[in-house]
């Protein structure tokens, strides 16, 4: 536990992404089995056990330290496990007790009478105040108050032994593994007992790591795909082949270190429905294209709902299981249940869920309207009906196709939609194109180039080469997304609020309007809020621009300098418009985002109402009232 | 040596006749410039130009330019010197650990306080009651200057720079270690390690030394004349050469010595993707590592921690405490329940040495 502290610890401090991996694939070389498969899976996120509560943590630190102490350490230090793990003091009266259930500790050549005697003498004061200084100045001056070191006067200095395991009369301090398999059998009641013992025989970077573990707040700062990327380069594999056997895998995941090593086979996923990490596209830019050839490219349509992969397998005695898992790997399959049945044949589908009408895919905002939904009921997925658009194939019964190119899945894909024939799912057309030219202007009007109906749920295009293996992750230069261009439109900034964390000494959250002809002439009315899509130090010119131009304020609120000569134009781009009642201007955006800051532009020439109000009229229908 | 500067002594000679026993505040009590001792006519550490100042140790907290007469260790009065100039006081007394002298109707004498080369507690002894001013001190072995000394005491005047429990130093060989275990690991990056200019920075290197780290070891410029000072006094640093001038992939692998406030600066551009370290006893505590951006926090201190100080409180035998900067409530909380007079001497001025962020007077200070 110690070691896996360690690591945690330098994990914290270090921000390269390389130096992480090597603190990493480090730690896995050094440390064995099962440890390093445990650590493996806090890193991951794939321990599961009943979290402590911080309450709990406070009772164990009153029963040991005086209350004003703690409570002044506590006020520096501001981090309840880490002021614990940093004053805790070993208990003496305790040792014994401690004792059982451990195997003796080896005596000590140095300190072999001396232990011998402090365990036998659990009460009474002792001279333990010299012995336990080691390494510093012998006090000469005998005083009544030597080795009672209350809030852990004396006794801190086990924090030292504590990293010279062989020195010390302490038993061992427990290993990962001992803590995750003890923390998910141990009962509630049996918790505290156990935690203060583990507290005792840990230094404090272990205590830190431990506090943090059991009460569920272990926040590393690195994703489950850097701690699989550097178990990878232990045995010099690709990361993607561990992210295929993953979900077949458990901790402490002996099997895949075996592997890894070259001590065993490749572990293989038992399942029968697993999820498979999912590929991922890069956005195109303008200057891509010059690189790409359109001949090695299929275009399909980037539909606007949300990307899911159904999977169904037989079980061992032969039964179909389906599920349905977000492109995180989260299984969504409860709420879904009118799609399950639909998913009869063993595969894995890649594809977009969407709201189909009457053959018709609706708006995101419908879609919307059925996810996270606690209860999924009749009336719900009656008036949402859910629809699954599919445009890749990830398996066919007991064949694995993500080695296969591009091509060749989509046209297993094919076979596997026909030969389901359910009217939930349906194929997602390619676009046919000869140009980069050609395929513009389809992007530009879907509904002439066979989005038909449908077209007004098409966000853009994606681009997939004929010849790409199905890779996780974001491989480059795969797959390309190319959205429709975002709409613009040059607003006045009107209000600044402060942001949250990092951002809480700025003026980062920012309301904006347009012109429109009020009763003494033309004024700004609100048509949205904005609080990213600038660079840092855009942010740092709009702050200084707050701060010298508030004419009032309302508590966090600042209300900036707005006239027709005076103030500031944002340029702010947008996804989509709809009508909104709620908003005085009557609109409201989706996804607005500062793109450009137009300090040129006096505010009168900033855009008006109307202008959205035409854009308005050119969107689809969004909300279905 | 003794009598031999007439502005250090004999003023108030001839008032030490009340046989009434003395009060501790009578002694020592604190006033604007600092801790002033008027039987002797003199105060410890003054943060003012004072007439006569009785200087503990060279941290620029604690000695500052400008008094009438400093008496001090030798050791001190050089780091003055350096410092400040030639002229940094009307005249200067040398005395040695475990001298006494008579100033006024007290007696002074200097303990070693093992904080840096040259500190010293200060134990004034007014008639039967002796009250041990101990600046800033440490009870941690330190190759760079004399141990800690205990000296029992009736007062006892105490710093709590570090004075609450979280705040316990382990080994700093050990920390040491952890440093060169990381340039084991990362041979290709520099180490550059934050540390004060004095004290810190040679404790570090000759910690270093001791596990026979025996590479040289570059020094940021404002680090080299103390350094320079110590070599002199016969401390053994190895090799060390100055990093300006320095190429980039010479530096890879190497560790240098800097002010704190240099590791994040501009100045860090020079070195192959440095590692940056900082040896403070404040290192304990992530947030103020994370604060300033520390990668790997080194927990070195050359103060007493929470254990140092209670122990030390409580052998010296001293019935009343007196707190001076730092943590003084949970210190004197602590006095208190141990039955012990304590209060905190609610001086200011202290503690700037290690908090200060901005290089201060020459630029060394961080």
């Amino acid at each position: 536990m110690n070691r896996f502290a360690e690591l945690l610890d330098r994990l914290a401090y270090e921000p390269g992404r390389n130096n992480k991996l090597r603190l990493i694939t480090g730690y896995f070389r050094e440390v064995g089995d099962p440890d390093r498969g445990y650590a493996l899976a806090a890193l991951t996120g794939a321990l599961s056990f009943k979290h402590a509560k911080p309450a709990l943590i406070r009772d164990l630190i009153a029963s040991r330290t005086d209350e004003v102490l703690f409570g002044l350490s506590y006020d520096y230090v501001g981090d309840l496990s880490e002021t614990v793990a940093l004053m805790w003091p070993k208990s003496v009266v305790d040792d014994n007790q401690s004792f059982l259930g451990h195997p003796s500790p080896p005596p000590s050549p140095a300190r072999g009478e001396g232990a011998q005697l402090r365990a036998g003498l659990h009460t009474g004061s002792t001279t333990d105040g010299d012995s336990a200084r080691d390494g510093r100045t012998t006090l000469t001056v005998p005083s009544p108050l030597a080795g009672e070191g209350q809030g852990g006067g004396d006794s801190g200095r086990d924090a030292n032994d504590a990293l010279h395991p062989s020195n010390h009369n302490n038993p061992p301090p427990p290993t990962l593994t001992e803590v995750v398999t003890t923390l998910r059998m141990l009962g509630k009641t049996e918790l505290p007992k156990q935690l203060e013992r583990w507290l005792d025989e840990l230094d404090e970077t272990g205590r830190w790591a431990l506090l943090k573990l059991v009460t569920g707040a272990l926040r590393i700062g690195i994703s489950a795909r850097l701690a699989k990327t550097a178990a990878a380069a232990l045995g010099d594999k690709d990361p993607h082949e561990i992210e295929l056997i993953w979900p077949g895998i458990a901790p402490p995941y002996l099997d895949l270190f075996a592997w890894l090593e070259g001590r065993g086979e490749k572990p293989v996923n038992r399942d029968p429905a697993p999820f498979r990490p999912v590929m991922l596209a890069h956005a195109i830019e303008d200057g891509d294209f010059a690189a790409l050839d359109p001949a090695d490219y299929i275009a399909e349509w980037k539909w606007d709902g949300i990307r899911v992969q159904a999977v169904a397998g037989r079980d061992d005695r032969g039964h179909i299981t389906a599920r349905l898992y977000s492109r995180t790997g989260e299984d969504i399959t409860g709420s879904f249940p009118d799609l399950v049945p639909s998913l009869r044949l063993p595969g894995a589908i890649d594809g977009e869920l969407l709201i189909l009408r009457d053959g018709r895919v609706q708006s995101f905002n419908v879609l919307q309207q059925r996810l996270n939904r606690k209860v999924v009921s009749p009336k719900l997925i009656k008036e949402f009906p859910i629809h699954l658009r599919a445009y890749d194939l990830l398996g066919d019964d007991e064949n694995d196709l993500r080695e296969l190119p591009f091509a060749e899945r989509r046209e297993r894909l094919e076979t596997f939609v026909r030969k389901l024939s359910d009217p939930r799912i349906d194929l997602s057309p390619t676009v046919p194109f000869a140009s980069w030219d050609a395929l513009t202007a389809a992007r530009a009007d879907p509904a002439s180039v066979g989005a038909g109906e449908d077209a007004d749920a098409v966000e853009g295009v994606m681009l997939k080469r004929r010849d790409a293996p199905y890779l996780p992750g974001r491989p480059k230069g795969q797959w390309w997304k190319w959205k429709r261009d975002p709409h613009i439109i040059d607003a006045v900034l009107m209000y600044a609020q402060r942001g949250h964390g990092k951002r809480s000494s700025y003026y980062s959250d920012y309301t904006f309007g347009v012109w429109t002809a009020g009763a003494d002439g033309d004024e700004l009315v609100p048509v949205g809020k904005a609080y990213f899509g600038f660079t840092d130090e855009e942010l740092l010119q709009i702050d200084r621009f707050v701060r010298r131009n508030t004419t009032e304020k309302f508590g966090p609120v600042r209300h900036v300098v707005h006239e027709g000569d005076k103030g500031l134009v944002l340029e702010v781009a947008f996804e989509g418009l709809q009508r909104s009642p709620r908003h005085k201007s009557g609109v409201a955006m989706r996804f607005p985002r500062i793109s450009r800051l137009r300090w040129d532009k006096p505010p009168r020439e900033a855009d008006r109402l109307e202008t959205l109000e035409r854009m308005l009229k050119a969107e689809p229908a969004e909300i279905e009232m | 040596m003794r009598g031999s500067s007439p502005r250090m002594t004999g003023e108030y000679r001839g008032t030490a006749a009340y046989m009434t026993p003395m009060r501790p505040q009578d002694i020592l009590l604190p006033a604007a410039a600092g801790l002033c001792c008027k039987p002797g006519g003199f105060h410890i550490d003054p943060v003012r130009p004072v007439e006569r100042a009785v200087i503990t140790h060279g941290h620029s907290d604690h000695a500052r330019a400008g008094h009438g007469a400093v008496l001090a260790t030798q050791e001190t009065l050089d780091m003055m010197r350096l410092r400040y100039g030639e002229n940094f006081a009307g005249s200067t007394q040398a005395i040695r650990y475990g001298e006494e002298i008579r100033l006024g109707d007290v007696s002074v004498k200097f303990h070693p306080a093992g904080h840096v080369l040259g500190s010293a507690q200060i134990a004034v002894t007014c008639k039967d009651t002796c009250i041990v001013a101990s600046g800033d001190y440490k009870d941690a072995l330190d190759p760079t200057c004399t141990p800690f000394e205990l000296v029992p005491c009736d007062v006892f005047i105490t710093e709590a720079t570090f004075g609450l429990p979280v705040f316990r130093h382990g080994d700093a060989a050990d920390e040491v270690k952890k440093l060169l275990a990381s340039v084991a690991l990362f041979p290709e990056r520099a180490h550059l390690v934050g540390a004060y200019s004095l004290g810190k920075a040679q404790r570090v290197i000759a910690l270093l030394r001791q596990t026979g780290y025996g590479a040289p070891i570059y020094l940021h410029g404002a680090m080299e004349t103390i350094t320079e000072y110590y070599q002199s006094r016969g401390i053994d640093l190895g090799e060390l050469r100055p990093v300006k001038g320095v190429k980039k992939a010479a530096l890879a692998g190497t560790i240098t010595l800097a002010p704190p406030s240099a590791t994040s600066d501009l100045w860090t551009r020079r070195f192959p993707d440095p590692v940056t370290a900082f040896a403070s006893g404040w290192m304990r505590v992530r947030a103020r590592a994370r604060q300033r951006g520390v990668e790997l926090p080194l927990v070195i201190s050359d103060h007493a921690d929470w254990d140092g100080l209670t122990a030390t409180i409580a052998a010296t035998g001293a019935g009343e405490i007196w707190v001076t900067h730092g943590q003084e409530e949970a210190l004197v909380h602590w006095c208190r329940s141990k039955g012990l007079k304590a209060q905190p001497l609610d001086l200011v001025g202290y503690g700037d040495e290690e908090e200060s962020e901005t290089p201060i007077a020459d630029g060394t200070e961080a």
